[in-house]
């Protein structure tokens, strides 16, 4: 304990064996800290890895190599006693709201489930968690003894938000939490899990595509390319001073939803595609769609070093 | 400028077991010649049935355009086209993109034997004109080595890949108008940057008429002329790119503005958020539809459906704050822009 970082990821590696011959190495040698009541958010296009390195720090799959630490404990080699205290202080928050509810279960019975196994509350104190937690994320309590289908996608993520809460725990992993949803009421979840934050303490690791909301929740924030991380520093710094080419290329990318300022934007242009992850390119995996690609970056990859204070980079240009 | 398309008094309703769900409910609107219409608004509010209902791709029944409606392409009234001529009024003059490229295409077809099934039945060319066309089509949207290409399965490439497909097939027979219904929601920024870079390359080379379906402001703010903010199957607000982002005046459209985090501003703060969801179309709607989860709501806005309000030749906008009786309200300055005017 006294250690500010809750969690400790060194050298994480998480590979998948596809069919006889090939390995698709989906988080490859990534390594970074998440600091107690911080948010970190974790961005890239999608098959870059951030959600199988999420789920790998939380223990759903077996790491190939690297540590995992939480609190001091390295999480792939818990025996089941420390795991299930384990699985009580880190939950998950998942991208679809339609898929991750069981559709036969009422509302009570979702959010209760992981306090029957956790909490060991009487009857009465369940039921009054319960409700409790349904306020709290801005529903009533009658909404306890409903079913699922009965919500909508916004109400069904606010109960998957309540699912989380239930075991009180102290760090959530929010895997695309909002990008099912419709703008109004992404807001809407964005506000509810800031509050949440606020009120309770807790630690987030933030993982989304969408960079604005990104930009909008998180303290820090690290960018993913085929299974590395490439960029790793503040919110602010890595909006107003990406150094990585790729940072670059995929924050101008976004468009503003403003037309003048849009009008005078100088747009980064990336060619192609994402390459596989099966065959990625030797060395520095970007270099292909990379306008600043050098001999060496065919040569060797690229680590991940502090160019300026708390600012990180994986990249043979600094 | 000459107006290509009219939709006048478009309604458009479902008929299901729980009831008939007004999807649409007498919009109307036209687009002009080698221009781009956004329809902006959240899921459900009208936006893909309208667009469907223009090609008259709606299946009828459940679906039901109602009597009175009327879409007109070039002063014809496509819902009195009989179905040969619905056959060549589809792709050769309005085609459409759909939104999720993983299912629109045949995974059991060549992509090139997509692409050549229009120009097949459309223009009427051989097997070998139509396979040529065919690699020049894929040329012109941009996917290397097309000539292997044209043999691959659309499984064999990546989701921008079968956007860009998908592009083709619907440029084949050169349309006046072109239907993108959310062209770029499925695919990651970098990409959605190279496709709508190609659509606007596209509009420009053959100065075809784009109506750009999406939820996305930013999208919208890079690619649209003009702007239709639609909300249960209405339309809120309408007016030119400038109007709708510097000077609108409906609630609605103010809070799909500022719901949105932006990369140039600074954050932590709490996003604008709107309460509530909209409303359930099967129901019947009284006063406006916006009313339950309007800030500025007044009495009226609960009993009466507002009418339009002429603001200039572009902008309208409907709601009973543009009233003269109505308390003035001012824009949210997080918005920007001026007020009134």
């Amino acid at each position: 304990m006294g250690n500010e970082n809750l969690i400790e990821v060194v050298d994480l590696k998480k590979y998948f064996q596809v069919g006889k011959k090939a390995i698709l190495k989906a988080v490859d040698g990534v390594s970074f800290n998440i600091k107690r009541g911080e948010t970190l958010g974790l961005v890239g296009e999608s098959g870059c890895g951030k959600t199988t390195c999420g789920r790998t720090i939380l223990g759903i799959y077996k790491a190939t190599d690297g540590h995992v630490f939480f609190d001091g404990r390295d999480v792939h080699s818990m025996n089941r006693e420390e795991k299930l205290k384990f699985k009580k202080r880190a939950q998950i928050i998942f991208q679809d709201p339609y898929a991750s509810l069981d559709p036969r279960m009422t509302i009570g019975d979702i959010i209760g489930e992981g306090m029957d196994v956790h909490l060991k509350l009487s009857h009465q104190e369940k039921k009054d968690r319960i409700e409790d937690l349904l306020r709290k994320v801005g529903l009533t309590s009658e909404h306890r003894s409903r079913f699922p289908h009965e919500l909508s996608g916004g109400q069904r993520q606010r109960i998957g938000i309540a699912r989380a809460l239930a075991v009180e725990p102290e760090f959530i992993m929010c895997d695309e939490p909002i990008s099912a949803l419709d703008v109004s009421i992404q807001a809407q979840i964005v506000n509810l899990l800031i509050k949440l934050q606020r009120e309770m303490g807790l630690t987030y690791l933030f993982i989304s595509h969408d960079l604005s909301m990104v930009k909008h929740i998180s303290d820090r924030v690290g960018v993913m390319y085929l299974g590395s991380m490439v960029e790793l520093a503040s919110n602010e710094v890595l909006y107003e001073k990406p150094l990585h080419p790729y940072t670059q290329a995929l924050i101008s990318a976004i468009p503003i939803p403003d037309p003048e300022v849009e009008g005078s934007r100088n747009r980064i242009k990336l060619e192609g595609e994402v390459p596989s992850p099966i065959n990625p390119p030797e060395g520095c995996k970007f270099r292909q769609r990379c306008a600043y690609a050098k001999s060496v970056c065919s040569e060797a990859a690229p680590k991940l070093k502090e160019v300026d204070k708390d600012h990180f980079v994986a990249c043979h240009l600094f | 400028m000459s107006k290509i398309l009219e939709v006048k008094d478009l309604n458009v309703s479902f008929h299901t077991y729980a009831g008939e769900v007004k999807a649409v409910r007498g919009i109307s609107f036209h687009l002009e010649k080698g221009e781009t219409l956004a329809l902006v608004g959240e899921s459900g509010c009208g936006k893909t049935v309208s667009a469907k209902a223009i090609l008259r791709l709606l299946k009828e029944p459940p679906a039901e355009i109602k009597p009175n409606s009327q879409i007109l392409f070039n002063g014809e009234d496509v819902l009195k086209m009989d179905k040969k001529r619905l056959i060549s009024f589809r792709g050769e003059d309005v085609s459409m993109i759909f939104q999720d490229p993983m299912t629109s295409l045949n995974p059991t077809m060549t992509v090139g034997k997509q692409i050549m099934e229009a120009l097949r039945i459309h223009k009427k060319m051989s097997k070998k004109e139509a396979e040529a066309e065919a690699i020049r089509l894929l040329e012109l949207v941009n996917i290397p080595n097309a000539k292997a290409r044209v043999k691959a399965y659309p499984h064999e490439l990546s989701g921008g890949m079968r956007q860009r497909v998908m592009i083709a097939i619907a440029l084949s027979c050169n349309p006046k108008i072109l239907i993108a219904d959310e062209p770029t929601t499925a695919l990651d920024v970098t990409i959605q940057a190279q496709i709508m870079d190609l659509l606007n390359e596209l509009k420009q080379k053959f100065n075809t008429a784009i109506i750009l379906v999406t939820h996305d402001l930013g999208v919208v703010a890079n690619f649209a002329d003009r702007i239709q903010v639609m909300y249960a199957g209405s339309i809120v607000e309408t007016g030119t790119k400038n109007e709708i982002f510097y000077n609108s005046q409906h609630p609605y459209t103010w809070a799909l503005l500022n719901s949105v985090p932006r990369l140039d501003t600074k954050s932590k703060e709490e996003l604008y958020s709107l309460g509530g969801t909209p409303p359930d179309l099967i129901l019947p709607l009284v006063g406006c539809p916006f009313a339950s989860r309007c800030e500025y709501a007044m009495e009226i806005c609960l009993e009466q459906r507002p009418s339009e309000t002429v603001l200039s030749d572009t902008h309208k906008v409907v709601c009973w704050l543009q009233h003269p009786y109505a308390p003035k309200v001012d824009r949210p300055k997080s918005l920007g822009g001026g007020i009134n005017g």
